[in-house]
C-alpha cells in the first residue's frame, strides 16, 4: 500500500534534527551508564517499572509530562524564533509543519494528560481516604501504555517523519494522497495507543471514587481535586471512544485504503473535523477542570479559609461537562453549515461563560477576608486568576459565529487557547506542584528560586501572547512559517519572540529549583502537613507510606482535617488498633505490556503486516497470561512495620 | 480480598474488589456503547455512498443473516443459563452451558467469515466505496468483539474447571456474560439497521 524508503528511514540532512540524534543518543548512553555504574538496574526494576503503588505511577506520569513538556517547548522556541522576523529562513516550510504539529499534539496529548493524570493518582486516592486505585494492576497498565504511545509519537522525527497535519489532522491533507508518508499514521497510532491508557485511567478513577470513599466522605463532602477527577474521568469516559474509532477509521484509510475522509470513494472530509472535535473539545475540558480543582484546593488552603460555594461549584463543572459535549461544531463555523445550526452551537458555546463565572467568583470570595499567604503556589493560583479570565473572555468573542469569521484560524484564537491551556492548565499545574511536592517527598521546594520560575514565566507567558491577539486582529495567520515584510504585525511578532526566552528562563529557574531543593531536602525537610492544609491528604505522613493510612481516616465534614485539628483532637494512634494491612504484589506484566504495544504501533506505522499482528498477538497472550495470574492474593504489611513509620509525625503508644 | 457484610448477595457480588470489578465493568460497557454509536453514526452518514459501487441489495442475504443472529441470540440465552448454573453452584452445568455458548458463537463468526468473503469474492471490499468502508467498521468491530469473547470464555473454562466456582471465577464468569449480552444487544442493531435498513 505504501511505498517506504527503507534505505532513507533516518531523517537526515536536517542540522536540528541530527543534533536532536545526536543529543537523544548521548542521553540514553549517558542514562544507562549512570544506572550500570550506581548499579540500579534492580533497584530501578524492582521499585519504579513494576511498581503498582497509585503514587508512584504518578510520580511517573507526571515526570513523562514534564520531560514531554521539554520537548514540545522546544519546539515552541524553534516556531517563534522562525516567525521572529519576516521572510527568516531558519526552518524550512516543511520543517515549521512539522513542529507546529508535534508541538500541539505533545502538549495536550502526552503533557498535559500524564501530569494531571498523574496528580490524580497521587492525590485523588489520599483525599478520600483509601488505600490505592480500584485496579491497582489495570493502572500501572494505563501507565505503560500511555508511555509507549508517547515514546512512539517521539520518534516519528528521527524514525520516518514526524506528522506535519497540525495536531488536529483535517482531511484530505492527513490522508495518503496528500501524505504520502508514514508522518501521520505515526500520529494515528500513537494516539490510539496512549488514548487506550487514557480510557483505562478514566474508568479506574471512577471506581475508585464510587466505590472507595472513606467512612462518612459521602460525595458532596469531597475535596474539589477529587470532584473534577471525577467528572473529568467520566468526560474522558464518554468522548475517547469516540476518537478511538475517529483514528481507527483514519488509520484505515490510510493503511489499508478505506473511504471514511478521502474525497475519491465517497468519504467524507468533513466527518472527521465533526467526529474530531466531538472528542477534541470535551478534551479541553478534560484537561481543565482537574486544573480548576488544584485551584480550588491552593486556594482554599492559602486564604485559610473554606471553599465559598461548595454546592455552586460541583454543579458548575457538571453543567461545563454538559456543555462541552454539545460545542463541538464551534471549532468549525466556516465549515457552512448555515446560521441556524451556527446560532445553536454560538448559544452553547456562549453559555460555558455562566458556570465558569461562577467559579471565578468562588475563588474571588474564598479569598475575601481571608488571610492571605503569598507562598509560590498561591501566587500561580492568583496570576490564574486573570490570565485565565482572558482566555475566557476571548474565548466568548471567539464563540461568536458571526464575530468568529474574522477571528478564524488566526493568530487570535492561538492567543486565546493558550491563554486557556497555559494560563489555566499549566499555571495550576505549578501551583499542584509546588503544593503537593512535600507531601509527596517530604520536603518542601524552595520559595526563591520558586518566585523566580513564577516571575519570569508570568511575565514571559503574557509577553509571548498578549501581543498576538493583536497580530490575530491585524490579519496573521496560524500555522504559516513566514510573513512578507509589509505586514503590520511585524513588530508584534518580534515582541512574542522575547516573551518565549522569558518563558525559558522561567523553566530554567524551575529545573534548578527541583534540583537545588533536592540538593538541600535536609534543609527543607518539613512535616506532614507544612501549609496547614484542610483534606485528608495531609492526615498521613511525607512522604506517603506505602499503605496511605494506618487506619481509614472517618469524616462526618467537608474538610474535616481542618476542622480536627482546630478541635485540637488528637491524632496519637494506639498500637493494638493497626491491623495488617493487605497491598498488591508488584507486576512486570504491564511494563511488558507497553513494550510489546510499542512494536505493534512500529509495525502497524510502517505496514510491516506480518509482524504488526505477530506482536499483537504477543499483546492478547499477555492478556491471557494476566487473566490467569490475576488470582495472585498479594501481600500484608505487618503492624509492627505501621507503627514505625507513623511515629514519624503521630504519637504511637 | 476481605469478606464484608455482603454475604447475602450472590458470590459475584461478596467482596469488595467483585463488586468493584463489576462496577467497572459496566463503565466500560457505556464506553463501548458510545464506540459502537459512533460507528453506527459513521455508518448513518456513509451507508448511502455506493459511488458506483454495490448496493446492500447487490450483496447481502438475509437467510444467513437471520440464522447469524438466531445463532446469537440463542447464545444470549445459554449465557443466561450460565449465570443460572453458577446460582445453583453447579459447576458442570456452568461449564456445559458455557461451551453451549461458545460453540454458537464460533458459528455465528463462521457464518460472519462466509459472509464475508462471499461480499468480496462480489466485489465488495473495504476499499471499494464508502458505504462498505463503514460497514465492514460496523460489522468487523463487533466481530473483533465476539473472536476475543470466545478466547476469554474458553479461557475461563479452565480457570473455572481449575478453581471451581470461587468469589473470583464467579466475578470473571459474571462480566463475561455482561459483555456477551452486550455484543447481542449492539448484534440487533446491528441487524435491524445495517441489513433490514439497508434493504428496506
Amino acid at each position: 500500500m505504501v511505498d517506504i524508503k527503507w534505505d532513507r528511514i533516518l531523517v537526515t540532512g536536517e542540522p536540528l534534527i541530527t543534533m536532536a540524534m545526536i543529543l537523544i543518543i548521548l542521553t540514553v548512553l549517558g542514562v544507562v551508564v549512570a544506572l550500570t555504574y550506581f548499579k540500579k538496574w534492580k533497584w530501578l526494576w524492582k521499585e519504579w517499572l513494576t511498581t503498582v503503588d497509585h503514587k508512584r505511577i504518578g510520580i511517573m506520569y507526571i515526570i513523562l509530562g514534564l520531560v514531554m513538556f521539554v520537548r514540545g517547548g522546544i519546539d515552541a522556541l524553534m516556531m517563534r524564533a522562525q516567525t521572529a522576523v519576516p521572510e527568516n529562513t531558519f526552518l524550512s516550510a516543511q520543517h515549521y509543519a512539522e513542529v507546529f504539529t508535534t508541538h500541539g499534539t505533545i502538549m495536550i496529548l502526552f503533557m498535559a494528560m500524564p501530569v494531571l493524570i498523574g496528580f490524580m493518582n497521587i492525590i485523588m486516592p489520599l483525599q478520600i481516604g483509601a488505600r490505592d486505585v480500584a485496579f491497582p494492576h489495570m493502572n500501572a497498565i494505563s501507565f505503560w501504555l500511555t508511555t509507549a504511545g508517547a515514546l512512539l509519537f517521539n520518534i516519528s522525527f528521527i524514525v520516518g517523519g514526524s506528522p506535519d497535519a497540525g495536531w488536529t489532522m483535517y482531511f484530505p491533507l492527513a490522508g495518503k494522497e496528500f501524505s504520502p508518508g508514514v508522518g501521520n499514521t505515526y500520529y494515528f497510532v500513537a494516539v490510539q495507543i496512549a488514548g487506550f491508557g487514557t480510557l483505562m485511567s478514566a474508568i479506574n478513577f471512577t471506581v475508585t471514587i464510587m466505590k472507595m470513599r472513606t467512612k462518612g466522605m459521602t460525595l458532596f463532602k469531597m475535596p474539589m481535586f477529587t470532584w473534577t477527577t471525577l467528572i473529568s474521568s467520566l468526560i474522558m469516559i464518554i468522548a475517547f471512544p469516540v476518537f478511538t474509532i475517529a483514528l481507527l477509521a483514519a488509520t484505515l484509510d490510510r493503511v489499508y485504503g478505506a473511504h471514511f475522509f478521502t474525497l475519491s470513494g465517497g468519504g467524507l472530509d468533513m466527518l472527521w473535523n465533526n467526529l474530531f472535535w466531538m472528542w477534541a473539545h470535551p478534551e479541553v475540558y478534560i484537561v481543565i477542570l482537574p486544573a480548576f480543582g488544584m485551584i480550588s484546593e491552593v486556594v482554599a488552603a492559602f486564604s485559610k479559609k473554606r471553599l465559598f460555594g461548595y454546592h455552586s461549584m460541583v454543579w458548575a463543572i457538571i453543567i461545563i461537562s454538559v456543555l462541552s459535549m454539545i460545542v463541538w461544531v464551534h471549532h468549525f463555523y466556516t465549515m457552512g453549515v448555515g446560521p441556524v445550526v451556527n446560532s445553536i452551537f454560538s448559544i452553547t458555546t456562549l453559555l460555558i461563560a455562566v458556570p465558569t463565572g461562577i467559579k471565578m467568583f468562588n475563588w474571588l470570595f474564598t479569598m475575601r477576608k481571608g488571610r492571605i499567604q503569598f507562598t509560590v503556589p498561591m501566587l500561580w493560583a492568583l496570576a490564574f486568576i486573570p490570565t485565565f479570565l482572558i482566555g475566557g473572555v476571548t474565548g466568548v468573542m471567539l464563540g461568536m459565529a458571526a464575530a468568529d469569521f474574522h477571528y478564524h484560524n488566526t493568530m487570535f484564537l492561538i492567543a486565546h487557547f493558550h491563554y486557556t491551556l497555559v494560563g489555566g492548565v499549566v499555571y495550576a499545574v505549578f501551583a499542584a506542584f509546588t503544593y503537593w511536592w512535600p507531601k509527596v517527598f517530604g520536603f518542601k521546594l524552595g520559595e526563591k528560586l520558586g518566585k523566580w520560575h513564577f516571575w519570569l514565566f508570568n511575565i514571559g507567558f503574557n509577553v509571548t501572547f498578549f501581543p498576538m491577539f493583536f497580530a490575530g486582529l491585524d490579519g496573521a495567520i496560524r500555522r504559516a512559517y513566514t510573513y512578507s515584510a509589509d505586514a503590520p504585525y511585524a513588530p508584534l511578532m518580534f515582541i512574542s519572540f522575547i516573551g518565549t526566552l522569558f518563558i525559558a528562563a522561567g523553566m530554567i529557574a524551575f529545573v534548578m529549583n527541583v534540583i537545588w531543593s533536592i540538593k538541600n531536602r535536609e534543609k527543607l525537610a518539613c512535616g506532614h502537613d507544612p501549609w496547614d492544609a484542610r483534606t485528608l491528604e495531609w492526615a498521613t505522613a511525607s512522604p506517603v507510606p506505602e499503605y496511605n493510612f494506618a487506619i481509614l481516616p472517618e469524616v462526618n465534614e467537608i474538610d474535616a482535617y481542618w476542622y480536627a485539628k482546630k478541635r485540637n483532637e488528637s491524632f496519637a494512634l494506639k498500637k493494638e488498633d493497626i491491623k495488617p494491612i493487605h497491598l498488591p504484589n508488584n507486576s512486570g506484566q504491564p511494563f511488558i505490556m507497553g513494550v510489546i504495544m510499542f512494536f505493534v504501533g512500529l509495525f502497524f506505522v510502517f505496514e510491516l503486516h506480518v509482524p504488526a499482528f505477530i506482536a499483537s498477538g504477543a499483546f492478547f497472550f499477555m492478556m491471557l497470561l494476566r487473566s490467569f495470574t490475576s488470582y495472585d492474593e498479594g501481600r500484608y504489611v505487618n503492624p509492627e512495620e505501621v507503627a514505625k513509620k507513623e511515629t514519624s509525625w503521630r504519637e504511637v503508644s | 480480598m476481605a469478606l464484608k457484610d455482603h454475604t447475602n448477595q450472590p458470590l459475584e457480588y461478596q467482596t469488595e474488589q467483585g463488586q468493584m470489578n463489576i462496577l467497572g465493568f459496566w463503565i466500560f460497557i457505556g464506553a463501548e456503547i458510545i464506540l459502537f454509536g459512533t460507528l453506527f453514526a459513521i455508518y448513518g452518514v456513509l451507508g448511502n455512498r455506493y459511488v458506483g459501487g454495490p448496493t446492500p441489495h447487490d450483496i447481502f442475504v438475509i437467510r444467513d443473516v437471520v440464522i447469524q443472529t438466531l445463532l446469537l441470540l440463542t447464545s444470549s440465552f445459554t449465557v443466561g443459563i450460565v449465570i443460572w448454573a453458577m446460582r445453583n453452584n453447579d459447576l458442570k452445568g456452568l461449564v456445559f452451558w458455557q461451551i453451549i455458548t461458545l460453540l454458537l458463537g464460533v458459528g455465528f463468526l463462521v457464518m460472519e467469515i462466509n459472509e464475508f468473503i462471499h461480499y468480496v469474492n462480489a466485489g465488495a471490499t473495504l476499499q471499494t466505496s464508502a458505504f462498505l468502508s463503514s460497514m465492514y467498521a460496523l460489522l468487523g468491530m463487533h466481530g473483533a468483539h465476539v473472536t476475543l469473547g470466545i478466547g476469554w470464555g474458553i479461557a475461563l473454562i479452565f480457570q473455572l474447571l481449575k478453581r471451581g466456582i470461587t468469589h473470583q471465577t464467579a466475578t470473571k464468569t459474571h462480566i463475561f456474560s455482561l459483555y456477551w449480552h452486550f455484543l447481542d444487544v449492539v448484534w440487533i442493531f446491528v441487524f435491524t439497521f445495517v441489513y433490514l435498513g439497508g434493504l428496506a
